[in-house]
């Protein structure tokens, strides 16, 4: 009987422990029902009481908004006398939209893809016309494709062609898993189109030799950075210039950036989940939030976390950051708009899964 | 001396396993956890939403852990007792989240209670939120850790037979007197081992509760998911020193059932 | 509390009480927890016909993520069958320096969120990393290879195996194997014919839920895999692609598979551990 006696010692042990742990994670767990709930109590949103909303938000975004959220809060209180919680949310730019489509009731979304926001148009969330709802198409900030080499660039990379040639290793996330990734893709076939005038034969010949070079493709942007920093593998990684910076940032002797001749403009989406907002009683607040993106100050906070801000003037204060020479292509323009540009390359046994093809 | 030479070899064969397998790749998260320096780990770590994330893997764990040791009770005891047509196929069913992809049992609660899901006009009326929310959390780390326990004791009470429990039956004990006295002296250590993996797992548990999270800042952020968004936002450093906390919370664990293991065999003898 | 049904008098297993409660609980939680959900998965399936969904999931892209998937489990299960007995047999049997330290770290596998695990194995066994270097100079490359799935799926499944043959091996009466030892049977004869037998059912079940779980882990699997098309990727990422255009009627379809064959391949394992079962108690 006596281990028996000891072992309900054990499970008295267990009892506390777990007591210990629920006490402690009460304070989280009565946080977030009450959190929750500011949400739909403040449908009365008069402008004593405070409002909260949440912005959902892709992955590298999060310093930006960090210091952007106590930028509004600022002008916000002053302008209405009210206070603002502002709730974040970062991950995967699909996946977050996919979490927003499935019930997380974002107020906003600042993703990394058009198509992305759009899924949440089909879904009958955001009205139709979003896209014109803010100016430059919604895109308070914009980024573009560059490469990120080994210091010196001992491959000597300047442009794309220098990426197809035997023995180079590039490094860069799959377009499939990765929506960020489609930009890169999208910026290689831009530049091959126009070097071979336009031969979509051709143009798929020059992705096929470059991805054959891919020697790793990962499931997405950041970890394919880690595979080119941290593990040291292949001899260009393919990125978003804003996380580029980042990694130079991080390794500041260890990396160089180098622009081609030709990318292609990336550019981020923001909207209202018109939807949500209603339910929440935070339409006013909501859109205020994302118009301020495009105020002096926030556009000056873009430019300092590596976004071209996409006030011509302001982009001009980085002109020592940004190579403001670089050759441009956008998305609507040059390929007739994402829709369709996802539909070509990226459905499943479109352009990206036949250059794959044996 | 030919014994202690088997002994040796297995013992080296065993360490050299657990070194290159265990050791090292914990070794490399603490590397990178203090490649900073103390004091970018110190502030990673007392981070006011990782301290929020904490808590709330805490409390997951918590809750996960005491449903699934009753159940895995019921479970085991259901299973190894009694013969009844379709066992193998309810001790299959119970093994199912064992197998299936984190990725799909995030997937299936969303497919219930998320928007698109068919219980979603239900929670909508009664004003629940399941999933974006905490009891989502909770739900998926459950399912994902669902067997641990009773997987733990069923090949046990099926190596040990029935015999002792019959007799104690016949001599009228009742249900839980026997449960209490005969069966779970010897399946102890297994409800044990169960325990502390079905802890572990939960501790650690990412993929299904990162598609039923929304990982909302400081309120449905557990703590793998704030290193995967530390991660995501280019701060490895402090990805891996939040990591190590987890080490750390599943070490303290693991010690304090060491000491309760070694203190009861001291008493038995 | 625990009325002894009539009716559970006709075989002789069902003079334990308690069919009635225990068999009620087990099967409200696992229908709550577990079947309830996962028929959702068939219900979104509703909507496509069979013939969406076999050109789905017989895709040629998506045909050779089932090869690479499967193979890869397998050996990695095979491998902890192998080292989860060892480990065993030595953390129970004999008595050395660290024996506890190493017995306490069989679970850390399960508390490092698995993205984590995945960097950190991704870093050691890349060409620049402490153990993919000695392996750089004889020419294999571990990560981004067949062979760094592999090797995640093994840190991934090391709990299962050890920790299955581990309480029985603690039942067992060492005993046993000191009297046949006296009667003069070599020690590798013991170990096949005494203990083996006994742990048998054990390390199916840990070699079956180490397989199970390698087949579905996704997240410490894609750091290291490489992802190549028809070369290193994992039926998982397929499922989060098709995820990442929106298409959920394609990721159920997958899903459904995996589900149905985890569920095939569990059911025969215990199957076979029962049958076992009743041969080793006559």
């Amino acid at each position: 009987m006596k281990h028996i006696f000891s072992f309900r010692k054990t499970l008295a042990l267990a009892i506390a422990l777990a007591t210990i742990a629920g006490t402690l994670s009460g304070c989280a767990g009565n946080n977030s029902p009450a959190a929750s709930s500011v949400n739909s109590s403040a449908s009365a949103a008069s402008s004593a009481k405070p409002v909260a909303i949440s912005n959902v938000s892709y992955d590298p975004t999060r310093e930006l908004y960090e210091q952007y959220n106590k930028l509004f809060q600022e002008y916000w209180e002053k302008e209405k006398g009210q206070k603002v919680e502002i709730t974040q949310s970062h991950g995967g730019s699909g996946k977050q939209a996919r979490s927003v489509l499935e019930g997380n009731e974002a107020d906003v979304v600042t993703l990394a893809l058009e198509g992305d926001v759009d899924e949440l148009r089909k879904g009958g969330l955001i009205e139709d016309g979003w896209v014109n709802e803010f100016p430059k198409n919604s895109a308070p900030y914009t980024s573009t494709i560059v490469f990120l080499v080994r210091k010196g660039n001992p491959k000597n990379l300047k442009d794309w062609d220098d990426l197809v040639k035997p023995g180079v290793e590039v490094i860069t996330p799959d377009p499939k898993s990765s929506g960020g990734a489609r930009w890169n893709f999208l910026a290689a076939w831009a530049y091959a189109d126009k070097k071979f005038g336009g031969d979509e034969a051709k143009d798929q010949e020059f992705l096929k030799s470059l991805y054959a070079n891919v020697t790793v493709l990962d499931s997405g942007a950041r970890g394919a950075t880690t595979t080119f920093v941290e593990n040291g593998q292949g001899d260009v990684l393919l990125a978003w210039e804003n996380e580029a910076f980042l990694s130079q940032k991080e390794h500041p002797d260890d990396f160089e950036i180098i622009t081609p001749s030709l990318s292609i403009l990336a550019q981020p989406s923001v909207a209202v989940v018109d939807a949500n907002a209603k339910k929440h009683g935070t339409e006013e607040v909501s859109k205020a939030y994302l118009e301020y993106l495009y105020s002096d100050d926030a556009q000056r906070l873009e430019g300092k976390n590596y976004y071209r801000p996409s006030n011509p003037d302001i982009l001009k204060e980085f002109g020592d950051t940004f190579n403001l020479n670089i050759e441009m292509v956008n998305i609507d323009d040059d390929f007739g708009g994402w829709e369709k540009a996802a539909g070509k390359f990226f459905a499943d046994g479109a352009i990206f899964d036949q250059i794959y093809k044996k | 001396m030919k014994q202690k030479m088997i002994k040796g070899t297995l013992i080296l064969l065993g360490g050299t396993f657990l070194v290159v397998m265990l050791v090292l790749p914990l070794a490399t998260v603490l590397v990178y956890a203090l490649r900073q320096g103390w004091e970018t780990f110190s502030k990673s770590i007392t981070d006011e939403y990782a301290v929020k994330a904490l808590q709330l893997t805490l409390l997951t764990t918590g809750i996960t852990v005491v449903v699934n040791t009753v159940f895995g009770i019921f479970a085991a005891w259901t299973i190894t007792k009694f013969r009844f047509r379709g066992k193998q196929t309810l001790t299959t069913l119970i093994d199912i989240p064992f197998s299936i992809s984190p990725v799909i049992a995030g997937l299936v609660f969303i497919l219930v209670f998320g928007r698109i899901g068919w219980a979603y006009p239900l929670l909508e009326a009664m004003n629940l939120k399941i999933v974006f929310a905490v009891p989502g959390i909770v739900l998926a780390t459950i399912f994902v850790t669902f067997p641990f326990v009773s997987r733990e004791l069923i090949p046990l009470m099926q190596a040990q037979g029935n015999d002792e429990e019959e007799a104690a039956a016949l001599m009228g004990a009742k249900g839980f007197s026997i449960f209490r006295r005969v069966t779970f002296p010897h399946i102890k250590w297994a409800l044990l081992y169960g325990v502390i993996l079905c802890t572990a797992r939960s501790l650690g548990e990412f993929g299904a509760v990162s598609v039923v999270s929304g990982h909302l800042r400081g309120k449905t952020n557990t703590l793998p998911l704030h290193v995967e968004i530390l991660f995501n936002e280019f701060q490895l450093t402090a990805a891996f020193a939040v990591s190590s906390i987890l080490v750390l919370i599943a070490v303290i664990i693991l010690i304090l059932r060491n000491i309760v293991e070694h203190r009861i065999k001291r008493e038995k003898r | 509390m625990f009325p002894l049904k009539k009716r559970s008098r006709k075989r002789q297993n069902n003079i334990i009480p308690g069919f009635r409660l225990s068999m009620g609980i087990t099967v409200t939680m696992l229908s709550l927890i577990v079947l309830i959900p996962l028929c959702s998965v068939f219900l979104t399936l509703s909507g496509t016909t069979f013939a969406d969904f076999w050109r789905v999931i017989t895709d040629k892209q998506t045909v050779a993520t089932y090869r690479v998937s499967l193979s890869c489990a397998a050996i990695a299960a095979v491998v902890n069958a192998v080292f989860g007995i060892l480990l065993a047999w030595i953390l129970t049997r004999y008595e050395f320096p660290f024996r506890r330290v190493l017995d306490g770290l069989i679970e850390l596998p399960f508390a490092l969120p698995t993205a984590v695990a995945g960097i950190s194995l991704t870093t050691l066994y890349s060409d620049k990393g402490w153990i993919g270097r000695l392996f750089d100079r004889i020419g294999v490359k571990i990560s981004y290879t067949t062979v760094g799935i592999v090797i995640a799926m093994i840190f991934i499944g090391i709990p299962f195996v050890v920790r299955s043959i581990q309480p029985v091996l603690e039942k067992l009466n060492p005993q046993y194997e000191e009297a046949a030892l006296v009667l003069g049977a070599s020690r590798s004869r013991i170990f096949f014919k005494v203990v083996f037998p006994e742990i048998l059912p054990a390390t199916l079940t840990g070699f079956g839920l180490a397989f199970a779980r390698c087949i579905g882990e996704y997240g410490s699997v894609v750091f290291i895999a490489g992802n190549i098309p028809y070369k290193t990727q994992i039926t998982p990422l397929i499922i989060m692609n098709k995820l990442e255009q929106f298409n959920y009627a394609a990721a159920t379809s997958i899903a459904l598979v995996m589900i149905v064959f985890a569920f095939v391949l569990l059911f025969g394992i215990n199957l076979l551990q029962a049958r076992i079962n009743k041969i080793a108690r006559g």
